[in-house]
């Protein structure tokens, strides 16, 4: 076969001219592999967590012969322990990796560039301007987005841990390191009511997160989702003045 | 003044109490205490030498539920020997004296024994209009209270009220009655909570202060961690059927006959700390669980303006609505879910209408 689309290595059927493309690595593997794994453990958590607040009907026979609820517990707090080293993994990362590694973390409310670009970026998605600005890591609302779902994270896994301390017990390390979750809110049943509204406002961070990776890959002519899968960032104009 | 301070031994014995009946006393306070092999023999060598520590038992706003849960012990025998020994100093509700006569004694003990007594606080201060709902002897009980703290070795805060405003103190408290320890900040408290605490609990506590003249270990909300460690749920003879996930569905249904779990008629159980489903109540006969009704949390902060007693999710109420958090969650993820929708109806109308040049370059 011939290389017709005139890029070195890239083999079309018929003859067409792939533009020449701008692509840089931004996602390192440790962090798409952090991303996607989180992905899992919140599906995980999201569901098994509603179905502690609501459990499933009754189930007859003897008790003996169901651990419904034990295993549903099972996977919300497997899965959380997952997701908590996960994110102390991400953090550590944020101190090896690539720059963009540490975006997530760092909210640069103190740069003007940065202010300035939220500004834009939200003024494209309230289309008030043509074109979006191009950026290597996340776009300032995105980074803002992010930032904000890290601290939700952190919450969830404060608020999960304490309460896993109480059936761990007064002596455990989780009840170290986390029951001071207590001394804000005395009664337990208020931090079941915090960690039960974490979850939608997580489901809410998801939906907006979604929509806009798929938006801005569809629309702001650079690559969003296979960013998070390959890495690579791909521009799909050309610089231009 | 000056008069030879008395053991504890050599007045219960004034009190008409036997050697043998104080011997099993020790060995019953030491068993509730969870002491060990040698604990009588500690109980009873402590009571024997130590000077007796007098007990002033103060009462505020309040049903007096925690007295007459105290007075219910299942061992009359160690109800009679601490009763014995409190009604020395002072309890308005149950000594005899009453009137200038009663506050006398109370004044007596506090300047007698300056920082040596223990003040056992029953019901709670309320503080609007200073103090004026809830007057004792003339004067607001607040103050009574303040002072009374000021000079004692340490508190006790009995049930809900004291520990943590119970009933008078649920919205919309109008009478802004307060949990003693914001107006009692400079001495221990321990406390033992509960509508009203458990008869054992409470004589085990009184057992250990007296004895040891110390507080036991208290967890991080100033409870003694020998009775409120663990929750109601971590010790329910229904767990079984938690974990196997069988549930009352209804008042009436199969489940509630066969004793199923109660977490979803809104059993507070996970979320309680009492010794309710170990040391259960009336001489060990029942607990409120075991009567087919869910846990109502009457041992936990702020347990009335929690929502129903009768709802898993209960309702949070916040910027003047009543939702629990399912109905909250699922209106804010629906309206960011249509808000999305609409901005993406917007995104392609724009691009299938030309507003939007940004659209590649097609060869
Ligand atoms: C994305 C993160 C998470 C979500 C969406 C989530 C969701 C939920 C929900 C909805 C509940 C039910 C609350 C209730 O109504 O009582 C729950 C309970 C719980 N979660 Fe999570 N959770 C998350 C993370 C964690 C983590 C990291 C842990 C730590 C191990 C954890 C531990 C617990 C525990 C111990 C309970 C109480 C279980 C019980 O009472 O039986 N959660 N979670
Ligand atoms: C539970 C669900 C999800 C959560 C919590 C989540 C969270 C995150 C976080 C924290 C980042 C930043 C990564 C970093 O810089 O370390 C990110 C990036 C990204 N995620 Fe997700 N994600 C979720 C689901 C998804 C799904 C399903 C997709 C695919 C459609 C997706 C696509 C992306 C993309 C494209 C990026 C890169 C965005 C950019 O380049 O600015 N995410 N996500
Ligand atoms: S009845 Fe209440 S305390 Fe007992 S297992 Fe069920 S939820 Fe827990
Ligand atoms: S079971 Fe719950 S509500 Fe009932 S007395 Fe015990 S702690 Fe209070």
């Amino acid at each position: 076969m011939a290389q017709a689309s005139g890029l070195p290595g890239v083999v079309d059927r018929i003859d067409e001219r792939a533009p020449r493309r701008q692509t840089v690595y931004v996602y390192q593997a440790p962090v798409r592999l952090w991303h996607w794994v989180t992905v899992g453990c919140i599906t995980v958590l999201a569901v098994t967590g509603y179905l502690i607040g609501s459990p499933p009907p009754t189930l007859s026979g003897e008790a003996s012969d169901h651990y419904l609820m034990g295993y549903i517990r099972y996977a919300h707090f497997s899965a959380g322990y997952v997701l908590a080293v996960g994110l102390v993994f991400r953090l550590i990362w944020a101190f090896i990796g690539n720059r963009y590694a540490r975006q997530i973390f760092v909210l640069p409310v103190w740069d003007r560039m940065w202010i300035s670009g939220l500004i834009y970026t939200v003024k494209w998605y309230m289309f008030l301007v043509r074109d979006p600005k191009k950026y290597i890591g996340h776009n300032p609302a995105g980074h803002a987005s992010m930032f904000g779902l890290v601290l939700l994270l952190v919450f969830m896994i404060c608020t999960g841990f304490a309460m896993y301390s109480e059936g761990a017990g007064r002596d455990s390390w989780q009840y170290a390191m986390f029951g001071w979750v207590f001394s804000i809110f005395p009664n337990s049943q208020d931090v079941h009511t915090w960690h039960h509204l974490g979850l939608w406002a997580i489901v809410i961070f998801v939906l907006g997160h979604i929509y806009a990776a798929v938006r801005e890959d569809i629309l702001s002519r650079q690559s969003m989702i296979s960013s998070i899968v390959s890495g690579e960032r791909v521009f799909r104009d050309d610089f231009r003045e | 003044m000056g008069a030879p301070i008395e053991t504890f031994y050599q007045v219960i014995r004034r009190q008409g109490i036997s050697r043998r009946s104080f011997v099993k006393f020790c060995s019953l306070t030491a068993a509730s205490l969870g002491l060990g092999a040698n604990g009588a023999a500690t109980v009873a060598n402590a009571l024997e030498t130590k000077p007796r520590v007098p007990v002033i038992w103060m009462h505020g706003l309040e049903c007096t539920c925690c007295s007459e849960s105290f007075i219910r012990s299942a061992h009359p025998l160690v109800k009679d020997v601490v009763l014995s020994m409190i009604s020395l100093d002072y309890d308005d509700t149950i000594m005899a004296a009453a009137g200038h006569q009663a506050d006398a004694i109370l004044q007596e003990t506090r300047e007698k024994h300056k920082g040596g007594y223990i003040l056992a606080v029953e019901g709670n201060p309320p503080l609007n209009e200073d103090g004026m709902y809830c007057i004792d002897g003339g004067r607001p009980f607040v103050e009574k209270l303040k002072e009374m703290a000021a000079d004692s070795m340490a508190v006790i805060a009995w049930g809900a009220c004291a520990s943590w405003g119970c009933v008078q103190a649920a919205k919309p408290n109008p009478t802004h009655a307060v949990p003693i320890d914001k107006v009692i900040r400079d001495k221990p408290i321990i406390k033992v909570p509960g509508c009203p605490p458990i008869a054992e609990v409470m004589t085990g506590v009184v057992g250990y202060v007296v004895t040891f003249g110390k507080l036991p270990e208290l967890d991080r909300q100033g409870r003694p961690k020998m009775f409120y460690s663990q929750r109601i749920h971590d010790k329910c003879y229904r767990r079984p059927h938690f974990d196997a996930g069988q549930f009352v569905e209804a008042w009436d249904d199969d489940g509630a006959r066969k004793g199923y779990c109660l977490y979803k008629m809104g059993c507070k159980g996970p979320t309680t700390y009492n010794a309710c489903s170990t040391t259960r109540w009336n001489d060990g006969v029942s607990f409120p669980i075991q009567s087919g009704h869910g846990c109502i949390g009457c041992s936990e902060d702020a347990f009335w303006d929690k929502g129903s007693f009768y709802d898993r999710l209960t309702n949070i109420s916040a910027f003047g609505v009543e939702a629990n958090a399912d109905t909250i969650g699922i209106a804010a993820a629906g309206a960011v879910a249509a808000g999305l929708a609409v901005h993406a109806g917007v995104t392609a109308v724009r691009r299938l209408t030309g507003h939007d040049e940004n659209t590649p370059p097609r060869g």
